[in-house]
């Protein structure tokens, strides 16, 4: 098996007492694509901010690409792309002179650069914008934009953080067909998301992190199986009656969970629950049979559900 | 060649010309409102030069240097053009930087990118130098059209009144620890800029000031750059050993506030 490249051991990140990040261990190989799945606050961008090498760890040990970031920070960032969580374009550059000096900053020819950035306007659909405003693109284009703008040094790892959070389904399609397609050519991935179906779409292996700490590990299928059954009945009673029709729901499936809103029932078959729900009695006022997902296993482990 | 010494390697260009990249980038920047900074670096001097040195003038017949024969419009351009510099360079301190850091964070990617806090600090500065030279000597250029000066040495009045920019480079380490502009910025301006262009033996000598307030301008980088860049237009007026202390004083001034900038930087973009 080749080196990872990324290793953390009991990463830990300390603001005085608060541990934002409370001793993490993962390991990322070449080429793969890792997610860090947790809700906000959980510590996923202060853990992508020591793997950026902007954020100095308070105790514990990383290695990216085999050098610590505290001694090489500047060496590590040459190879990594950034896509941070807000955009940081330069609202006072046109579109293409965007990527143009931040090729720049890796030391790269202007002349290598402005092909390079003409290839990434074309990847990120952005050719007919290149001497566009900033300001006049859209959010899913400022998106695209910032992610060709982290391809310029055609780098090693390619770190996103929340890539997708605000953009709408539309957007946010295009966007995983994007890093998609860099995922197809090899280039290791890591993100960070609080959406269930990203980290279904887009990673290889996830960790769930909640409060700082990892709460578990593995591809997502894999996960879903562990943590959750096939599939869940999601019935609503009314916001009064959840409660109190609970109890009479006990022995369906394999496990109950009621939520405010509704009650989840996690069974292989779905649609067998419904008939037993039924078969008691109780009319659910709506009901629905799904696929079980991540979002599951999240409240399986955390009691809590990922978007709150 | 081993994967760590290529990765190393790699990392070069960036570690000996990082300082440069951001002030390229800056450089792009300003292009973008390229209009109003020459409209106001050529407005300023002419407006400024002409309600000093040619309106209040004609009311000023008394002797304002010690050297006989200057006249009122020597006397305040060299101030007026170490005024100019300081302003640029305030701009530049406060809303530059918080810009970089929050409003358009530049700093934040350009951090994320192989550039270290002190390179980004010393490229943000050299883009100050640069802007600071061009409105100096524009300034440097008015003075001439007016007949300010008839020296062969004025042209390092352009030096003086970019040190006295570069002296206040505390505050732009300042900036990096404003984390909300909640006019800050303004009183600054207001309390502290203002108030020194005019107490700093600018527009009058700091001998009319009573002696009581005369200390205000032995602190004031704007009275040291002032004298500074008189000693060069019409000078000397002063014993040489003044003039030294005022070049080592604003270099010490600037030198430190520079430091300090970096630091906080570090501080601010290492969360």
């Amino acid at each position: 098996m080749p080196a990872p490249v990324i290793t953390a051991t009991a990463l830990t990140k300390k603001y005085k007492d608060f541990a934002a990040v409370d001793g993490i261990d993962f390991e990322v190989a070449p080429g793969e694509s890792f997610g860090l799945l947790g809700p906000n606050g959980a510590g996923k961008s202060t853990t992508m901010r020591m793997v950026g090498a902007v954020s100095t760890r308070t105790s514990g040990d990383l290695q990216i690409l085999g050098l610590d970031p505290d001694q090489h920070g500047p060496a590590i960032r040459s190879q990594l792309g950034v896509v941070p969580q807000s955009d940081n374009l330069d609202t006072e550059l046109r579109v293409r002179d965007n990527l143009i000096v931040y090729g720049r900053y890796f030391g790269l020819p202007r002349s290598q650069v402005a092909t390079r950035a003409n290839e990434l306007l074309e990847f990120a659909q952005l050719t007919d914008r290149a001497k566009g405003k900033i300001d006049d693109l859209s959010g899913g284009m400022k998106r695209r934009l910032t992610i060709a703008r982290a391809l310029i040094n055609e780098p090693r790892i390619l770190l996103l953080d929340e890539p997708t959070t605000g953009l709408d389904p539309q957007a946010r399609h295009i966007l995983w067909d994007r890093l998609f397609r860099l995922k197809e050519q090899g280039t290791t991935l890591v993100l960070t998301t609080h959406y269930m179906d990203e980290a279904e779409q887009l990673c290889d292996r996830l960790v769930v992190v909640d409060k700082g700490r990892i709460m578990a590990e593995g591809a997502p299928a894999a996960l879903i199986r562990e943590y959750s059954s096939r599939e869940v009945l999601e019935v609503r009673f009314g916001s009064e009656r959840n409660a109190t029709v609970a109890s009479e729901l006990a022995g369906i499936g394999d496990r109950l969970e009621v939520l405010p809103d509704r009650i989840l029932i996690y069974a292989a078959s779905g649609e067998e629950a419904l008939v037993e729900v039924t078969r008691r009695g109780l009319e659910p006022v709506t009901s629905l049979v799904r696929r079980s997902s991540l979002e599951d296993v999240f409240l399986r482990l955390t009691g809590r559900s990922l978007v709150e | 060649m081993t994967d760590t010494a290529a990765i190393l390697e790699s990392s070069r260009q960036s570690r000996r010309w990082g300082a440069w990249y951001v002030t390229e980038h800056r450089i792009r920047g300003m292009r973008a409102y390229r209009g109003t900074l020459i409209a106001t670096a050529i407005g300023t001097p002419v407006l400024y030069l002409f309600a000093f040195g040619v309106g209040l003038a004609t009311l000023i017949t008394d002797n304002v240097s010690p050297v006989p024969g200057v006249s009122y419009l020597e006397f305040v351009a060299p101030a007026l053009l170490a005024t100019a510099a300081v302003l640029i360079a305030m701009e530049e301190y406060t809303f530059g930087v918080l810009l970089g850091l929050k409003w358009n964070p530049i700093y934040v990617g350009m951090n994320a990118a192989p550039l270290s806090p002190r390179q980004i600090a010393n490229g943000v500065m050299g883009f100050i130098g640069i802007r600071m030279f061009i409105v100096v000597s524009v300034y440097f250029l008015v003075m001439l059209v007016f007949g300010a000066t008839t020296s062969g040495w004025a042209v390092l009045s352009i030096v003086a009144g970019m040190l006295g920019g570069f002296a206040f480079a505390a505050v732009a380490a300042y900036a990096t620890t404003v984390e909300e502009e909640r006019g800050q910025f303004a009183i600054l301006h207001r309390t502290v800029i203002l108030p020194l262009t005019l107490f700093s033996g600018t527009l009058f000598p700091l001998t009319q000031l009573p002696i009581a307030l005369q200390w205000i301008g032995w602190i004031s980088p704007l009275w040291h750059a002032s004298e500074l860049g008189r000693q060069f237009v019409y000078g000397p007026s002063e014993p040489l050993w003044l003039s030294v202390v005022h070049v080592l004083y604003l270099l010490a001034l600037g030198a430190l506030g520079w430091e300090l900038f970096v630091r906080n930087l570090a501080k601010r973009l290492n969360k």
